[in-house]
């Protein structure tokens, strides 16, 4: 029963082991990246830069409107 | 600004995709990374642009069958939208293989399908401009247009699937779909591809807009000399 029960607890810990890897398996990632928090500078400038772009777009369409509205289309 | 909550819709989606695009859970993969997230940016392109091209199809049929000029702007504006999201997608392509396959432009029936697509949609723009007389124009290059989408599909989809090719779900790849596309990915990948379809259809818009104001000016000028 002793015996037993060693196996299974060694098998348990190589289970363990296993599933530590399917988390984490070496693959390098930019974990660090995201630990040092600085990677959310560069999503905020992606983001300042869409939004300058998204307002450049909304007011192209306005500026369409008004000339739509001058003559009469619609 | 009339019906224009497709447009900050399409605004509020790509500043989604662009948060959890780049902070989002990603599956850990070998070689390629991190640049898995390139799913949202890279291939949510390629089918905005076979999404849009699909569309400029069905307004060619709707030309031909009804033979409104207004289909045919449509049809050649969504066109063009969707070629210039095919050049973004071979640049940004080439950005992601030269880091990944180690060549910026591998010999691959993909890349060489894609490139040959819009080519066939270049010959589509030069086509249009090669007519002077407007309603020629519109017929001829509406039935161009579905000949090209036929072409267009099974060189960019199928062919590549029946050969050797790096691109997933190719030779011997498997899929993105079968067990790498998880659902952490679908959850920004299917909001992506509606949003780069919206700001497609947004930069048609626009064209077409400035296109309908150009022929009124137009006939008014032609009108105000037969008056004068």
């Amino acid at each position: 029963m002793k015996k037993v029960s060693l196996l299974l607890l060694t098998l348990f810990l190589i289970s363990g082991n296993l599933f530590a890897q399917a988390v984490d398996n070496g693959v390098p990632m930019a974990d660090k990246l995201r630990e040092d928090g600085k990677i959310w500078v560069v999503v905020a400038v992606i983001a300042v830069v869409f939004a300058g772009i998204a307002i450049n777009m909304l007011r192209i369409d306005s500026k369409v409107s008004k000339i739509e509205k001058e003559l009469n289309i619609k | 600004m009339r019906k224009s909550w497709w447009k900050i819709l399409c605004i509020v989606i790509i500043f989604y995709v662009i948060f959890m695009g780049l902070m989002g859970p990603v599956p850990r993969l070998a070689i390629i990374n991190e640049s898995i997230r390139n799913t949202y940016f890279h291939v949510a392109l390629w089918l905005a642009m076979t999404t849009l091209l699909f569309a400029s199809m069905i307004f060619s049929i709707r030309y031909l069958n009804k033979g409104r000029i207004g289909d045919d702007d449509i049809a050649s504006e969504l066109a063009k939208s969707a070629i210039f999201f095919g050049i973004l997608g071979c640049l940004t392509g080439s950005v992601w293989a030269n880091y990944t396959w180690g060549d910026p432009w591998p010999n691959d029936p993909k890349l060489n399908g894609a490139a040959v697509g819009i080519l066939i949609y270049l010959a589509y723009l030069l086509l249009r401009s090669s007519f002077e007389d407007e309603q020629r124009r519109a017929r001829i290059s509406s039935v161009y247009n579905i000949f090209a989408f036929a072409v267009f599909i099974p060189i960019i989809y199928i062919l590549p699937r029946l050969t050797d090719s790096l691109h997933p779900g190719s030779g011997g790849n498997s899929t993105f779909g079968s067990y790498d596309f998880n659902s952490d990915i679908r959850r920004v990948f299917y909001p992506a591809i509606i949003g780069y379809i919206l700001l497609g259809l947004w930069l048609a818009e626009l064209r077409i807009r400035i296109k309908v104001i150009n022929r009124v000016r137009d006939e008014a000028l032609i009108t105000s000399d037969k008056i004068s």
